[in-house]
């Protein structure tokens, strides 16, 4: 069992003060920033190392910044063995929301991903199949965005109230 | 039931006009469209279980649109089944009817104001007979709109076209 600082310390010797960072003092448990072009390779090394062992993705969630105008995707990682878990968070903007898929590392992802994209517009790079998973395929816009507008009609019904 | 009242003295003979052996015959076996949606299925169940015990109004289940005459909206209906309601409304035979239960597939429910996804109304694609209100509505509420149902019917005409 390892705490989140000596994760960190080891990521940080092996990829370096730039990919990863670590909030230590969030108010409900510690978290890191990972760079969204480092994330495949760090999550795939978390997954393979053994000291590490995180075999299980818990949780996958897009959310939506809107006051610092970025879109994040926070990731909740566990290890059934070595009953530690950790708080992976990709920060990317508004504009070019694109994060690499880690579909290949966890297959939990696919659908967390897919969802993700649905509802608040993440792009995940490398993705085998980003459609919309709970919207319609020709749905506008994405629903969990803070600043979401409801479309006033889809396919001749009316949308709002 | 206005069927019956009019015979002869000769007891194999019973008069009545065509619009009420029809009516009569189309209110007495009421099969439903199960479309359970949401909780309201649970009520729609419980409503059709031994309890309450649907079946003595001839009211009876079925799995596919051809075999149905009236279709409950059971739950709250999303804007991505909207479409499909439709669709099935269109594949009964005539005469169908829907009966609208509970407040989401009436009115959109809960989901009123921010539910992006949630049709505010099942009467914005299907046109409705009878709504129940209720959030599930009672196995009572369910009948009582059934009863209503068949005082609709009643009142029906093959010279009048439908209204709904």
């Amino acid at each position: 069992m390892k705490k989140p600082a000596e994760i960190y310390a080891i990521l940080k010797e092996k990829f370096g003060e730039e990919k990863v960072e670590i909030k230590e003092d969030a108010k409900v448990a510690p978290w890191m920033v990972v760079a969204p072009d480092a994330i495949r390779e760090i999550t795939k090394f978390l997954r393979d190392d053994d000291d590490l062992d995180f075999d299980y993705l818990m949780c996958l969630s897009g959310v939506h910044y809107q006051k610092d105008n970025t879109l994040g995707v926070t990731y909740h990682i566990n290890s059934t063995r070595k009953k530690h878990s950790l708080i992976l968070k990709c920060i990317v903007s508004e504009d070019n929301p694109h994060v690499p898929s880690i579909e290949s590392v966890w297959k939990t992802a696919d659908w967390h991903e897919r969802e993700a994209y649905d509802m608040v517009g993440i792009m995940f790079d490398g993705h085998p199949d980003l459609r919309r998973i709970l919207c319609p395929d020709d749905w506008e816009g994405y629903p969990l965005r803070k600043d979401y507008k409801v479309q006033e009609y889809y396919r001749g019904m009316k949308v709002p109230y | 039931m206005g069927l019956l009242d009019k015979k002869f003295e000769n007891s194999n003979i019973i008069i009545t006009s065509l619009d009420n052996l029809f009516n009569w015959a189309r209110l007495s076996s009421l099969w439903y469209m199960q479309f359970g949606l949401a909780c309201c299925a649970i009520e729609m169940m419980a409503t059709a279980a031994s309890h309450y015990d649907f079946d003595r109004f001839g009211i009876i289940p079925r799995a596919t649109p051809r075999q149905a005459d009236v279709m409950i909206v059971a739950g709250t209906v999303t804007i991505k089944m909207g479409p499909r309601i439709k669709r099935l409304y269109e594949q009964m035979a005539e005469p169908r009817y829907v009966i609208s239960m509970g407040s989401c597939a009436t009115c959109g429910g809960p989901y009123w104001e921010h539910g992006y996804h949630v049709l505010k109304g099942v009467d914005r694609v299907v046109p409705v007979d009878v709504y129940v209100p209720g959030c599930p509505p009672r196995p009572e509420a369910l009948l009582e709109g059934f009863l209503k149902l068949h005082e609709k019917i009643r009142s029906e005409s093959l010279a009048k076209k439908k209204t709904a």
